[in-house]
């Protein structure tokens, strides 16, 4: 896997000056886990909207003898996935792996690989929109204010809402959490099946939105918890049935259209678990 | 099966090369030379460098040849190719006074010292098709050159400074403060006047003056008059060390557009009027006069006035303005969703069941109480609230 790396650039694209301002601004994310740190973000060679802000932090946490993954909703070989791995296989020459187990970084979008992840990792999130309150107050300068002051009374009084409506809360991805019971934080649009995989997690989790120019992180062995009522507690979404390839019950399933009569099947939306439990079986 | 909804770096890399096949168009013609674009279609490689925020006329009709002349493609790759480029020295503010005048026009007053100087303009032109210039005319015989004044322009001095002397007009002023710069800093809401305009000055032409004239159509009147209009070359001066004055490294196409506007005073000051103000690269007029409209706009609080228009949102205005930071952010609709999508699959599954339940218990509790009465069935928690449900696909949208 190892290409020659494009010489017109600086490893992994960014120049050092840049990627040290990352750092720092990492540092600080760390440092207050769940609060939004403004960065001078850079334009990328790919469009916003399609993971410049996690390409910024991978670029700028990435080392010469790092192993990156790549997933787009759970999977290795969705275009965009596939995209970003050979973008950094060009500009740093980086090894690059599918298997969960052997990624020192992953990159994600839309999902937290089934596999418990280690010490050793880092998982680093595509974020579209960094703030959880922006559909309740859409201007920054309130929000910010909210933040400052813990004034989250809103998202309880919009999940409420939610019950009185539906009977659910309706929120099934992007579903808010209370980072170490201080800041209220977009986990990103994983889905809330994800959201028990953040809490007291042992690998750093890292949130990058290029757009908006804002990181946040969950240093690991971090409270995450998801908002909920007690009399309407937090629950993951669950199928009737197993995996139709490697018959897993516990993980994540994307339903595939089969035929024009709308049969359908289910299967694992991380490929590399999938694959991993299929080729174990055989 | 499975595999059918993934895609691969061969159907990406095929995908390309189509795209590749179709900017160059048929064979029998002879491909478009990046000097043809810079040099005919000039205010498209203008518009791209200014919502690029970088001057290169060539790299800019290069970027509009590869985006098959898809401006919003063409300022991407240019501001992608921008931000790689190491910052080698600041310049010194620009002066437009002393810009080498090409074009200037005032609507407010008939002559001003330096004369109105109509330059190059689509404007007065009758807008029909020139069937001569499909017809492949040649140039040289059909289009003569432009006659030049016999003696060159007086010093044109800013016509609204003429205003100055008698106080008429607010004075800009330099604090002398360091200004922010957006390429290097994240926004931080709410932004001085500096920040704003820079924000402004790269933002989409076509956005901007949509809100701009939304302003002439009263959300957010300002009541403007174009003080003045001017294009031109300006001079670009760093310092060096070494050297004693400023050292001029080039010169650079420049448009300008001051506006005037209503009065602001109060009890201490003086009625006066007030400005709006404009500026891009190259020749883009229309540009710097919506731009000129919306700064005077986003001054509302500034000037006390009641912010109640689209255009008076600071953050409203300047968070939606970049064709850059749009265009990814819509196209990024695009990539797959399956995942989210399925939690919401899930969840509707789940409550229209509920609802299907829900509906027959009503149905069989109805008809048990039928002889008794005819009571009103039971509170219906189901009927669609339209207002949740607004909010809800606003939320699908986004994401």
């Amino acid at each position: 896997m190892n290409t020659a790396i494009d010489s017109g650039y600086n490893f992994a694209y960014l120049d050092e000056q840049t990627k040290r301002m990352i750092r720092r601004a990492l540092l600080k994310a760390v440092a207050i886990p769940g609060y939004q740190v403004p960065f001078g973000g850079r334009e990328m060679p790919m469009p916003y909207g399609w993971g410049t802000g996690g390409m910024q932090l991978t670029a700028s946490v990435l080392g010469a003898d790092d192993t990156l993954k790549v997933i787009d909703q759970g999977a290795d070989d969705t275009t965009n996935a596939v995209s970003i791995r050979a973008f950094f296989e060009r500009v740093a020459g980086v090894e690059t792996t599918t298997a969960t187990a052997q990624a020192s970084v992953i990159q994600t979008r839309h999902r937290i690989p089934e596999k418990t992840l280690r010490a050793d990792q880092i998982l680093i999130f595509q974020v579209p929109i960094p703030e959880p309150l922006r559909f309740i107050e859409p201007s920054e300068e309130e929000t910010r204010v909210m933040h400052a002051l813990e004034e989250y009374g809103v998202m309880h009084v919009k999940l409420y809402e939610d019950i009185a409506h539906h009977g659910h809360i309706a929120t099934t991805y992007a579903y808010p959490v209370k980072v170490d019971g201080r800041y209220v934080m977009d986990p990103s649009p994983i889905p809330k099946f994800d959201n028990p995989k953040l809490h007291m997690s042992e690998a750093l989790m890292l949130f990058g939105a290029g757009r908006e120019k804002r990181l946040y992180a969950i240093p690991p062995h971090t409270r995450v918890e998801s908002l909920d009522f007690e009399d309407h507690p937090f629950e993951i979404q669950a199928w009737d049935e197993p995996c139709a390839i490697c018959g897993a019950t516990d993980s994540y399933l994307d339903e595939v259209i089969i035929d024009d009569q709308g049969a359908r099947m289910f299967v694992c939306s991380d490929t590399d678990y999938c694959n991993s439990r299929s080729e174990e079986k055989a | 099966m499975y595999v059918a909804v993934k895609g691969g770096e061969k159907a990406i890399a095929n995908a390309h090369r189509w795209m590749a096949d179709r900017r160059r168009g048929a064979r029998d013609q002879r491909e478009l030379e990046v000097s043809q674009v810079q040099q005919q279609l000039g205010l498209a490689v203008d518009r791209v460098m200014a919502e690029a925020s970088l001057y290169d006329p060539e790299l800019a009709a290069l970027a509009l040849k590869q985006a098959s002349g898809d401006t919003v493609e063409a300022v991407f790759l240019l501001r992608a190719y921008r931000t790689t480029l190491p910052r080698l020295a600041e310049t010194l503010p620009v002066d437009t006074g002393a810009m080498r005048i090409e074009r200037r026009i005032s609507a407010t007053f008939k002559d001003v010292p330096g004369g109105q100087v109509l330059g190059p303009t689509y404007d007065y032109t009758h807008r029909l098709l020139d069937f001569m210039l499909l017809a492949g005319v040649e140039v040289e015989t059909d289009t003569p050159a432009p006659q030049g004044a016999e003696e060159g322009l007086e010093a044109c001095p800013q016509i609204l400074d003429c205003l100055n002397h008698e106080g008429l007009i607010e004075r800009e002023e330099d604090d002398g403060s360091e200004p922010y710069d957006i390429t290097r800093d994240p926004p931080d809401f709410p932004v001085d006047r500096a920040t704003r305009l820079q924000m402004l000055a790269r933002g989409d032409e076509g956005y901007l003056l949509a809100l701009g004239y939304s302003t002439q159509r009263g959300y957010g009147r300002n009541h403007p008059f174009a003080g003045e209009i001017r294009q031109g070359a300006v001079e670009v001066e760093i310092e060096v060390e070494g050297f004693d004055g400023p050292v001029c490294v080039g010169e650079i196409a420049m448009s300008e557009c001051q506006m005037i506007n209503q009065f602001a005073g109060s009890g201490d000051t003086a009625p006066q009027f007030t400005r709006g103000y404009g500026l891009a690269f190259g020749r883009n007029e229309r540009k710097t006069m919506a731009m000129a409209l919306v700064d005077r706009a986003l001054r509302a609080e500034e000037l006390g006035e009641p912010i109640q228009s689209p255009a008076q949102q600071a953050e409203f205005v300047l968070a939606h303005a970049d064709s850059v930071e749009a265009s990814g952010f819509v196209s990024h609709l695009k990539l797959p969703h399956y995942v989210d999508f399925q939690s919401e699959l899930e969840l509707i599954r789940r409550l229209r069941r509920e609802h299907a339940e829900r509906t027959a218990a009503t149905a069989e509790a109805v008809s048990d109480t039928q002889a008794a009465s005819a009571r009103p069935a039971p509170g219906d928690g189901d009927k669609a609230d339209p207002e949740k449900t607004q909010a809800k696909n606003v939320q699908e949208n986004v994401r």
